[in-house]
């Protein structure tokens, strides 16, 4: 019957895709991690672990996915709030906000390279202040913090954008009734936040979570283009693992440990933040 | 005491008027609904009664005290909202508790209530289930319980019925006005329907175009309307005008009979439906749509030509270019 | 009441000027050239500017090659995603079938995995494929991670597209397939140019897979990170420059689908 084979026509070409280029390479990279010369092991593993930026690479990609991604939580969520206060340029005022979304991490980088280089615009604001007397470096090895901070404020700069458009396009499947009537049965401001618009809004900020986490897991152009190689995350060493020193099986070891991380966060959001079928609008 | 002043209000949206200064007077205890077709300004004013809505210019009074300027929270009123708005990720239970616990009422207090508000509204068995787990009337019912349970001093509703099927509006509407009754609670009622208005309320306030063109007893607004608009709007179906030298002669169709020939107006009938209570004839007279309800069953093939003739103690005069009606003194004969 | 409103307004125009003064510093550099990167304290505003720089920085051997090689990924990459990508919606969307939901969890499952990092095993099979160093290669990786969301996108585009109208086609004399090209098409197309501009964006954008698939036929945003430490600021910015402003555009044009895309494919 040619009504039944019909859905399956129209699926098989995004499912034999998806297969080809994503499940198949997904147990190639488990595969190739595992593989040693003398069959499969960890191997690839420990040395991996050996490696001198192994563990700054942990420590870092543990601390900028720590910090950025609630940063950018909190901001989204107090930008859709403000958003629901402004009549007339709305819509410019979202345009605006949401630029930095169609940007890449490397792009990012090189911006807030502009602003953060020795002789950039923050040290010369700084200089005009009177606060410092000569450019400043503070993208190398010796100021790590920073170092920390400029790629953090890269990332919240560019990708807070994404989560603003998940959140706002969540509150507006909240009908405004809800707030309305807590308003009226007496909540405050802050009270009709926490206690309505926040549970209301939790499949948004679950997906926006997951989303950032994973994201957040996998950058590195900004971390190259502000740092060099000054700070090592976990798909940087990967990076330079596969292009410089021509080992692809220790690089997708890191692959495996990232997405071990991504899949692991993945749960962890769906689990917390879970919404039951009957507490749904 | 919580009457309710209503005190010149007036409210646009850019160059639209939505209310033209509004006056109305609400007795302690008293249920009025707001009657009007949809754009009338209804909603708007409910609104601007609870907070939701700032009013371009005009006070509101409760019990006295203006609160024109405090927010919803201070206003001490509770609100039925037309789709419910009972919360979806809170327990019945919780969202009847919602506004006792935001005015910080004891636990003692809270349990009580929602005891007394559940058990007035049938709905002891459902207190630990989810909004999505109930139908539509037992939701309207939740968000009922949620606005008796504060124990307010002004109950506003924006057409609570308005989501139910047919039969369950029925019920729904008898079950209100025994609750409302026994509360006592000053309402205030939005409504499109002007059944449930009648059925309901002690005062009506017809609203057209941003005016109250009417408030009275729903007998006064029924058989002594103030406007041709009122006269239109209220009555299934609604009444038919003829026209007489500048004025306008309104006649309710129950209040037509048909009458021998030559002993009346010619009536050519149109359309028959019978509704079984009463058959209705829609037909001309006089060049005018009119419609004619007679009691019981009558057999009338469309296309007969008949006569009809207005009982006069029923008619109601109206000026022809103003739509007001004229005093009761000062008609002509018909 | 006014004040609060003044205190909303100030934050609004502060968070503009955040996401706005960072892009205009970046041109400033990139477009004023060396005497800009070198000057210190920056003057608070930027001298005449000038595309000497750009012309220079575009000139340089590869650096319009990169342009096009990424500009041609890109439209590969968004042909690829809508061509698969809207069937499989429709499907989803109009059809109830046996595996629909185990299909729309492996499309969401991708969206656990960083699915750049998944290149790193295709180069073998690549370079047997002759695909290695294509763009052909790396469009085909970047649609797997554009994919996912055209599906889920259009199908919810379709969804919204009320049955009705294709059904009232069909009474009218039109065939299934007729009925979805003259009434449905039609009527999903804003929707579906915002879902493959969204497409080229992403492809665009990514640096991982590019990288990692690539040797000398690499896209610009992959040539940028190759050449970043060798090359001079100046011309940092100037790719830089280069990479943000089609995304920019881009945006701009689909921006109007922005949340009517994210609301639903974050569901």
């Amino acid at each position: 019957m040619r009504g039944r084979a019909l859905p399956y026509l129209l699926v098989a070409p995004a499912v034999i895709f998806l297969t080809v280029l994503f499940f198949v390479p997904l147990v190639q990279t488990i595969a190739l991690a595992f593989e040693t010369r003398t069959g499969f092991g960890l191997g690839n593993f420990l040395r991996m672990e050996d490696d001198l930026n192994f563990h700054d690479a942990v420590v870092n990609t543990f601390r900028f996915v720590g910090l950025a991604v609630p940063l950018q939580l909190a901001a989204a969520m107090g930008m859709a709030m403000m958003l629901r206060h402004l009549g007339r340029g709305r819509d410019l005022v979202l345009w605006i906000w949401t630029i930095p979304l169609g940007l890449s991490d490397l792009a990012a980088g090189l911006v807030w390279l502009a602003l953060l280089n020795d002789r950039g615009y923050i040290a010369s604001l700084l200089f005009h202040l009177g606060l410092v007397a000569e450019p400043q470096s503070w993208l190398t090895y010796e100021t790590p913090i920073a170092l920390f901070a400029a790629v953090v404020i890269a990332e919240f700069w560019r990708a807070t954008a994404i989560v603003v458009v998940i959140l706002v396009a969540g509150l507006q499947l909240v009908p405004k009734e809800y707030a309305e009537a807590a308003s009226v049965f007496g909540a405050s401001p802050w009270r009709i936040f926490t206690r309505i618009t926040l549970p209301l809004m939790k499949p948004s900020i679950q997906s926006a979570l997951i989303l950032r986490t994973v994201l957040a897991f996998e950058a590195f152009a900004v971390v190259i283009a502000i740092g060099g190689r000054n700070f090592p995350v976990l798909v940087s060493e990967a990076y330079n693992w596969q292009n410089f020193n021509q080992e692809p099986s220790v690089a997708a070891a890191y692959a495996v440990v990232v997405m071990c991380l991504s899949l692991l966060a993945t749960v962890v959001w769906l689990w917390l933040l879970k919404t039951p079928a009957e507490q749904r609008a | 005491m919580a009457g309710i002043t209503i005190d010149g209000v007036r409210k646009s949206f850019g160059a639209t008027t939505a209310l033209e200064a509004v006056n109305l007077e609400i007795a302690d205890h008293e249920f009025v609904a707001l009657l009007g077709p949809s754009g009338c300004g209804k909603t708007t004013l409910l609104r601007i009664i609870a907070g939701l809505e700032t009013q371009t210019a005009g006070r509101v009074l409760i019990g006295g005290r203006d609160i024109s300027a405090l927010p919803p929270r201070a206003r001490g009123l509770a609100m039925v909202f037309q789709n419910y708005a009972v919360f979806p990720h809170l327990r019945v239970r919780e969202n009847i508790a919602f506004g006792l616990r935001m005015h910080g009422a004891d636990s003692a207090r809270i349990a009580r209530q929602v005891t007394r508000t559940a058990g007035l509204l049938r709905l002891e068995p459902l207190l630990d289930r989810y909004p999505a787990q109930l139908s539509g009337g037992q939701r309207q019912r939740v968000a009922v319980a949620r606005a008796l349970a504060v124990e307010p001093a002004v109950l506003l509703m924006d057409e609570p019925l308005s989501n139910l099927d047919a039969l369950l509006r029925l019920d729904m509407r008898a079950e209100l006005k025994e609750v409302l009754r026994e509360a006592g609670t000053t309402t205030i009622y939005v409504t499109h329907d002007q059944t449930e208005a009648m059925g309901l309320a002690d005062r009506i306030a017809v609203l057209h175009a941003g005016r109250i063109e009417q408030i009275g007893t729903p007998s006064e607004i029924y058989h002594h309307p103030a406007t041709r608009f009122v006269g239109g709007f209220v009555g299934s179906p609604p009444m038919n005008f003829l026209a007489r030298d500048g004025r306008l002669l309104g006649i309710r169709p129950e209040d037509l009979d048909i009458v021998a020939t030559g002993d009346g107006l010619p009536f050519r009938v149109n359309v028959v439906e019978p509704l079984g209570a009463q058959t209705l004839l829609t037909g001309i007279a006089e060049g005018h749509l009119v419609r004619v309800a007679l009691n019981g069953e009558h057999h009338v093939p469309p296309g007969a030509e008949l006569h009809i003739r207005p009982r006069p103690e029923r008619i109601r005069w109206m000026d022809a270019t103003t739509g007001r009606a004229i005093p009761p003194g000062t008609e002509p004969s018909p | 009441m006014s004040g609060r409103r003044a205190f909303y307004l100030t934050g609004v125009v502060v968070i503009c000027a955040w996401v706005l003064v960072p892009l205009w510093l970046l041109a400033a550099n990139a477009l004023g050239g060396q005497p800009v990167i070198a000057a210190w304290p920056k003057p608070w505003f930027p001298g005449a500017l000038s595309f000497a720089t750009m012309a220079e920085f575009l000139a340089i051997e590869g650096v319009f090659r990169a342009m096009l090689i990424g500009f041609e990924v890109a439209v590969l990459c968004t042909l690829f995603s809508v061509a698969l990508g809207l069937p499989a919606g429709y499907a989803l969307a109009r059809y109830t079938f046996r595996g629909a939901n185990a299909f729309r969890l492996m499309v969401l499952l991708t969206r656990a995995f960083p699915v750049g990092i998944l290149a790193l095993p295709l180069t073998v099979g690549f370079i047997r494929l002759g695909l290695y160093d294509t763009p052909l290669g790396i469009a085909l990786m970047h649609t797997a991670l554009a994919l996912p969301f055209a599906v889920l996108v259009s199908a919810s585009l379709f969804q919204a597209i009320p049955r009705e109208l294709e059904e009232a086609a069909w009474v009218f004399g039109c065939s299934p397939i007729q009925a979805a090209y003259k009434v449905v098409m039609p009527l999903a197309l804003p929707g579906v140019s915002a879902v493959a501009i969204f497409a080229f964006v992403i492809s665009w954008n990514e640096v991982f897979a590019a990288s990692v698939l690539s040797a000398r036929n690499r896209t610009l945003t992959a040539y940028l990170l190759a050449m970043l430490s060798e090359s001079p600021l100046t011309y940092q910015f100037a790719g830089g420059l280069l990479l943000i402003v089609p995304s920019v555009l881009f945006i701009f044009l689909v921006r109007r689908h922005l949340f009517a895309m994210w609301g639903i494919a974050s569901r």
